[in-house]
């Protein structure tokens, strides 16, 4: 019985994990999630994403000619169902891997070092694969968790006119590895700038908060940072609106930063901030082409509704890193088919400037990204967006700032040096 | 007609004891071992082995040891998901520690410490019991995750708090790691749950096992026959501990590679190994097996039909798994309350008549 069961359930996945795509496209395969507690969120990230690559298909038929394939595989944000993603897609040619999820990150760094397929975690994943010698296969440019401790203390820090001494200062974190991030860089920031620092877990996915905002309503911190991710930001956002926690000193991660995350809040989230890595907004040219290819001609990913959300924008950022480190590859190894290997290269050499930028339809969207060998960083500039409740938007209030590099470096140098000691990696020479 | 029982005589108490009795059932078995063994390493790769063999197995050994507390001894528990994490917390820190040491070793002492630490909490079951001491365990769930969180020692003080497991060997193939090739971790787990499966199997026909059952079946009248309660339930707490620390470990170091406290052995673990048990049949070895199968490999199978062969958009795909999950487990309920290994027990039973009605 034991066996004939098995039998069956093999025999049937095994025909049925044979339908791959063919190895002719260009396969960057999406690990989304639009179910469970963070599927609110995931899935204006995925149609971002799709969108992208549905419009380059669209508009110039795939990237130097080839058409690009996008199998996007439910994770419902749990690490197995991420791994029987990843394994379920990786033999299809796959270039690229982006989960959208730390837990899955971590899974997946040594398997796509052993496979040779990259992995981009922008804004997320593990930081210290920002330090591209020891990392080979990952990338989070262009913003890493620690720049955005780093850019949310700086930014309190100019609130404050330039001293925090004996300011409070809590951070409200989702317990996991992804609001575990933080803590290392905010305390040594604590003794550079003299705050204190008090962290308040929240456990996943964090429905009941009851007891957290009690603590912070005693404490009466001057500042709350938030790393949340899908229902916990809107209990939270919610809890600080009720008891009356001054919006504009909530600061956000920006996994703590999308429409979905306020609007349950209504009035009450007005001034809230979060910080982000890119633009807001629809105000770009690429959105008239999403509108003509793909919207008009209803092809738009869950018929568009998503288009100009946060989410939705940072979904489309991605893609576009994915597809100019795509074409950068083209142009590197004068090939039309890629590798996971020449995708990497590709990655290593991508530049992004204001100009190119502006011919992709998104002129000032983001800050310049120049990636290389050791750095697998960026830049790490970030901004400060605020939720207009009444327009229902956000707008950027501050300019895109750079992190404190004097405390990040030597932190990503440790762990990324603790990294290779545990797995025995050397750290290769860049050129 | 097609399985008998009858004309299977033994000679000897030694042919009479043995592990599987009746001749069909024993060649059953081996033959799936056999297979097991033997052929499937030649045919498995990375897919088969992180998406469907590996999670049978580390489930099955899961479910194996809750049974043997909740099916055969009767005490309710929902802390697996923590005994799962001392599992893999005791083997990360083992082979962190100890570099040298054999990964089967490693292993089976990650069992053994889970093994402490489900005697203590198992201390309660001599006073309370049924939904009570489902609650108290449910307490030790919390706090072991808690403890997890909360100690970086555990986590060797790592920026995430994410445990991840170095790469070991076992005769010169990595077994660990992102480079241990898929027969050999496969391998593996299918030693550990196939000896331990024996092992269970026979534990639970023997005296042990019946002071297990008598405990189940009426406590205070096994204890006027003379079944020590305070023996029978604690070493019912250690043995179920040993496996579950086992498949925690082996779920750490071999199927993920890495993992954290809340997302890796949260609530919804202890869950998931209840319903496997409930699902395959309380006090069954057989049943523990079919039922993390059902467990694991449905959905496997279901999104593959879904999304692979009809085409459906995921999250559709997603949804609409968890719906049919969830009636296929009502269904089973409905249509045979003790579960699948009930099942195969009612097909043995009818293929003994066929062709004859009665």
């Amino acid at each position: 019985m034991k066996l004939k069961k098995m039998g069956i359930a093999l025999l049937a996945a095994g025909l049925m994990a044979s339908s791959v795509p063919a190895m002719a496209d260009l396969v960057f395969p999406a690990l989304s999630y639009r179910t469970g507690p963070f599927g609110a969120n995931g899935a204006e990230n995925a149609d971002g994403y799709l969108d992208y690559f549905a419009l380059l298909n669209e508009r110039d038929g795939g990237i130097g000619g080839i058409k690009i394939q996008t199998p996007e595989c439910e994770t419902e944000y749990k690490p197995e169902k991420g791994v029987e993603c990843y394994e379920s897609t990786k033999g299809s040619g796959a270039l690229l891997y982006q989960p959208l999820s730390t837990g899955i990150t971590y899974q997946l760094i040594p398997k796509v070092t052993a496979d040779k397929i990259p992995m981009l975690t922008p804004g997320y994943g593990r930081t210290s694969s920002a330090n591209g010698k020891v990392f080979e296969y990952v990338f989070n440019f262009p913003a890493n968790y620690w720049d955005g401790a780093s850019v949310g203390v700086k930014y309190i820090l100019d609130q404050e006119k330039g001293d925090l001494k004996g300011k409070k200062i809590t951070l409200l974190y989702h317990n996991s590895a992804y609001g575990k991030e933080p803590i290392r860089t905010l305390e040594e920031l604590s003794k550079k700038h003299g705050y204190t620092l008090k962290t308040i877990p929240v456990d996943s996915p964090g429905q009941e908060q009851k007891s957290q905002w009690l603590e912070i309503r005693r404490d009466k911190p001057d500042y709350v940072l938030m790393w949340g991710w899908g229902v916990m930001n809107q209990v939270a956002i919610g809890e600080a609106a009720k008891m009356g926690f001054p919006m504009d000193h909530f600061i956000g991660i920006w996994w703590a930063g999308s429409e979905n995350d306020v609007k349950p809040a209504g009035e009450g989230a007005n001034g809230y901030k979060a910080l982000t890595f890119h633009g807001v907004g629809k105000d770009f040219p690429i959105f008239k082409d999403i509108e003509t290819h793909l919207v008009a001609k209803g092809k738009a990913t869950n018929g568009g509704k998503n288009i100009g959300t946060a989410l939705y924008n940072r979904g489309l950022y991605f893609a576009m890193l994915a597809a100019e480190a795509a074409a950068t590859a083209q142009k590197i190894h004068n090939t039309k088919d890629l590798t996971g290997a020449q995708m990497r290269d590709g990655l290593e050499a991508l530049k992004l400037d204001k100009a190119r930028l502006e011919a992709l339809g998104l002129p000032n969207f983001a800050p310049e990204v120049t990636i290389s060998c050791e750095n697998h960083g960026g830049s790490g500039l970030v901004a400060v967006q605020q939720w207009d409740a009444k327009a229902g938007a956000w707008k950027l209030v501050s300019d895109f700032m750079p992190s404190d590099r004097e405390i990040i470096d030597p932190l990503i140098k440790a762990d990324s040096e603790a990294f290779a000691a545990e797995n025995k990696i050397t750290p290769r020479e860049c050129k | 007609m097609l399985y008998r029982e009858s004309g299977d005589f033994k000679t000897s108490y030694s042919a009479d004891q043995q592990t599987f009795p009746i001749r069909l059932d024993r060649h059953m078995v081996y033959g799936i071992l056999a297979f097991a063994f033997l052929v499937v390493p030649f045919l498995i790769n990375d897919y088969w082995e992180k998406s469907v063999l590996l999670p049978f197995l580390v489930w099955a050994m899961a479910a194996l040891g809750l049974n043997i507390l909740t099916g055969f001894c009767g005490q309710v528990s929902l802390g697996t998901g923590g005994f799962m994490a001392v599992g893999a917390y005791a083997c990360y820190k083992l082979m962190v520690a100890f570099p040298w040491l054999n990964m089967f070793v490693v292993v089976i002492l990650a069992g053994l410490i889970t093994a402490m630490v489900g005697v203590l909490f198992g201390l309660p079951s001599l006073r309370i019991k049924g939904f009570y001491l489902a609650v108290a365990t449910l307490a030790s769930q919390f706090f072991l995750i808690w403890l997890f969180n909360k100690v970086p020692w555990f986590y060797n003080y790592s920026a995430s708090g994410m445990i991840a497991a170095p790469e070991r060997t076992l005769l010169g193939i990595p077994v660990t790691g992102a480079e241990a090739p898929p027969w050999m971790t496969y391998l593996f787990c299918l030693t550990l749950v196939t000896v331990f499966a024996f092992i269970a199997h026979n534990l639970v026909r023997g005296r042990i096992g019946r002071s297990w059952m008598a405990i189940r079946d009426m406590d205070i009248a096994a204890e006027i026959i003379g079944v020590p309660p305070l023996k029978a339930k604690l070493s019912a707490f250690a043995v179920s501990s040993f496996y579950i620390g086992m498949s925690g470990a082996m779920m750490f170091a071999l199927y993920l590679g890495s993992a954290e406290p809340s997302d890796s052995f949260g609530i919804a673990k202890s869950f998931l190994v209840l319903f496997m048990i409930i699902i395959g049949g309380l006090g069954s070895i057989l049943g523990s097996f079919l039922g993390a199968a059902f467990l694991t490999l449905l959905p496997v199978l279901l999104k593959n039909i879904m999304v692979g062969g009809f085409g459906w958009p995921p999250d559709l795909a997603a949804h609409l798994e968890l719906l049919l999950i969830g009636a296929l487990i009502m269904f089973f309920l409905i249509v045979e309350p003790h579960g699948l290994a009930q099942l195969w027990r009612v097909t043995k039973e009818r293929l003994r008549l066929w062709p004859f009605p009665h």
